[in-house]
């Protein structure tokens, strides 16, 4: 499967260690220091209670599907890479994390199905995007 | 001096940052929001309004629903002004005016730029679309988004593509009589479920059309509209809501309708007994379904079944719906709101098409979704009365 199509995310100080982590091998959320809440997408500012105390922390990187879909139809994505399955994984530590489902059958993903995360290299060798596979 | 004070200002924050390459606008509207709160002594969960003239999109596409995200606000009023550099003093009266309407309580006006770094540096990242990274390197789109909340409605509470399809055939039963919409032939459930699958669970025919399209309405006062000669429409009531990621706890059964429809029954002291015509923002089919669940049509989760059996057929179902053929088979002119609030307008006047004319319709509610109900959306609910002639 040929990635360069994907879009390269943006990078700046806000999300760049959470990009770095992904081309690390690992997947990162954020901790509130002041409330303990573990989120997802990152941001410098709690959105429970907007304490600027925020932390890294690195993420089991297992969950299963909350909910999935088989997309035929995706602007300017290759169409050798559609059918594209895009799928909310809900987190061990919470999160429902949206992303994709890479390496299976369209068929075979149900909600609930374990998964874990893997990651895509882009362009930047700093900059690899978490995605996820089935796990048995 | 006037001792009618319909709102104040309890606190404000100025950054004291005059160069920031190193943070997102929306990290900049975090910071000071945090701060303005902090002067005023209030904590994020007592902010129930929120304004932000979105600086030409920098924060998101839809800037309020892209900070509310961000910030994690559950409120009840939102606007998006955008008249420049004044807009932030017009944000100071929209906000009393909302708080004088019971809108909100406590509202909250956030501006943030990078004018220098811009300038300066020509930045290699563009930063101005943070949460939009997130989504955009997966494809997450408006169908397959959609396509998501379709999936864990299924899911939770076994509703059913022939279910979903029954809304489709319902519009396309209405549009037929509608000279001007886009599609005007009958669809059966059939047809629908029978349809090229483009994101599953939906099907090419629980999508809305792609059209060019306008519209228009006017509000007035009491005073005008006793010396106007036609037949004004009364709005009851209105109420809006957000929902979005939760810091990642999104739930896709649940829409903004839910809380929007529940301020705008209230406001307006009818109860969903008292609609006679419903205009209900219809992207998807599962837009429709979750929609008629959250405003109480029906319990949450038998919204398949309460579509079933011709429910949203005009003149004579239950709740007769989009008797235009709504945006599934009419007009979705990029956003389609515009056209909800028509359809309610014409349905109040007996100004709909004949055959599809509710009998003596006197309440009629007009919902928009805007955004995207997998990720961040707005619900707004307008109850109108007919005033008679």
């Amino acid at each position: 499967m040929t990635w360069e199509p994907r879009p390269t995310p943006e990078v700046s100080p806000e999300t760049e260690p959470y990009w770095e982590a992904a081309a690390d091998g690992r997947l990162l959320l954020c901790e509130c220091q002041d409330c303990d809440l573990q989120y997802y997408y990152p941001r410098a500012r709690c959105p429970d209670c907007l304490s600027g105390d925020v932390e890294w922390v690195a993420a089991a990187g297992t969950g299963t599907v909350y909910a999935h879909t088989s997309t035929q139809i995706v602007s300017e994505w290759p169409e050798e890479d559609l059918p594209l399955v895009l799928a909310y994984v809900e987190l061990d530590e919470g999160p429902r994390m949206l992303a994709n489902l890479v390496d299976c059958e369209p068929d075979d993903v149900e909600i609930g199905s374990p998964v874990e995360v893997t990651f895509v290299d882009t362009e930047e060798p700093d900059v690899a995007i978490p995605v996820f596979e089935l796990r048995e | 001096m006037t001792d009618d004070v319909d709102a104040y200002i309890a606190g404000a924050f100025e950054h004291p940052t005059r160069d920031a390459p190193d943070k997102s606008i929306a990290q900049l509207h975090a910071e000071v929001a945090a701060g303005a709160l902090e002067d005023a002594g209030l904590a994020t969960d007592d902010v129930d309004g929120y304004f932000t003239a979105g600086e030409n999109y920098q924060v998101g596409r839809y800037p309020p629903l892209a900070m509310a995200d961000y910030l994690g606000l559950d409120v009840s009023y939102f606007d998006s002004t955008d008249d420049g550099g004044s807009a932030y003093v017009n944000h100071v009266g929209e906000a009393a005016a909302a708080i004088a309407h019971g809108k909100c309580d406590v509202a909250l006006v956030t501006l943030a730029g990078r004018m220098r770094t811009y300038e300066r540096d020509q930045p290699e990242h563009d930063d101005t679309i943070l949460q939009e990274n997130f989504e955009r390197i997966y494809g997450a789109e408006t169908l397959p988004v959609y396509a998501l909340a379709a999936r864990r409605h299924m899911h939770e509470y076994g509703t059913t593509s022939e279910q979903l399809a029954e809304i489709r055939a319902a519009a396309a039963h209405h549009a037929q009589y509608n000279e001007h919409a886009m599609y005007q032939e009958p669809v059966s459930v059939e047809d629908v479920v029978e349809s090229r699958t483009v994101s599953d669970p939906l099907h090419l025919l629980d999508c809305c059309v792609v059209s060019d399209g306008a519209g228009a309405f006017v509000v007035v006062s009491e005073e005008v509209r006793r010396q106007l000669s036609r037949e004004c429409v009364a709005v009851l009531g209105h109420g809006a809501a957000v929902e979005h990621h939760d810091a990642g706890r999104v739930d896709l059964t649940r829409t903004a309708a839910r809380d929007s429809g529940r301020r705008a029954f209230s406001r307006a002291g009818v109860t969903t007994d008292d609609v006679d015509y419903a205009s209900i923002y219809d992207s998807f089919t599962i837009t429709v379904l979750q929609t008629l669940e959250d405003l109480g049509f029906c319990e949450k989760g038998e919204g398949g079944a309460f579509v079933e059996d011709g429910a949203l057929k005009a003149p004579h179902g239950v709740l007769p719906f989009n008797t235009d053929g709504g945006g599934l088979c009419s007009n979705h002119p990029d956003r389609g709101g515009m056209t909800k609030v028509i359809e309610a307008v014409r349905q109040l006047r007996g100004e709909a098409n004949p055959e599809v004319q509710v009998p003596d319709a006197d309440v009629a509610i007009a919902h928009g979704t805007g955004g995207y109900l997998g990720t961040r959306h707005a619900g707004s609910t307008a109850v109108l009365g007919r005033v008679g002639r």
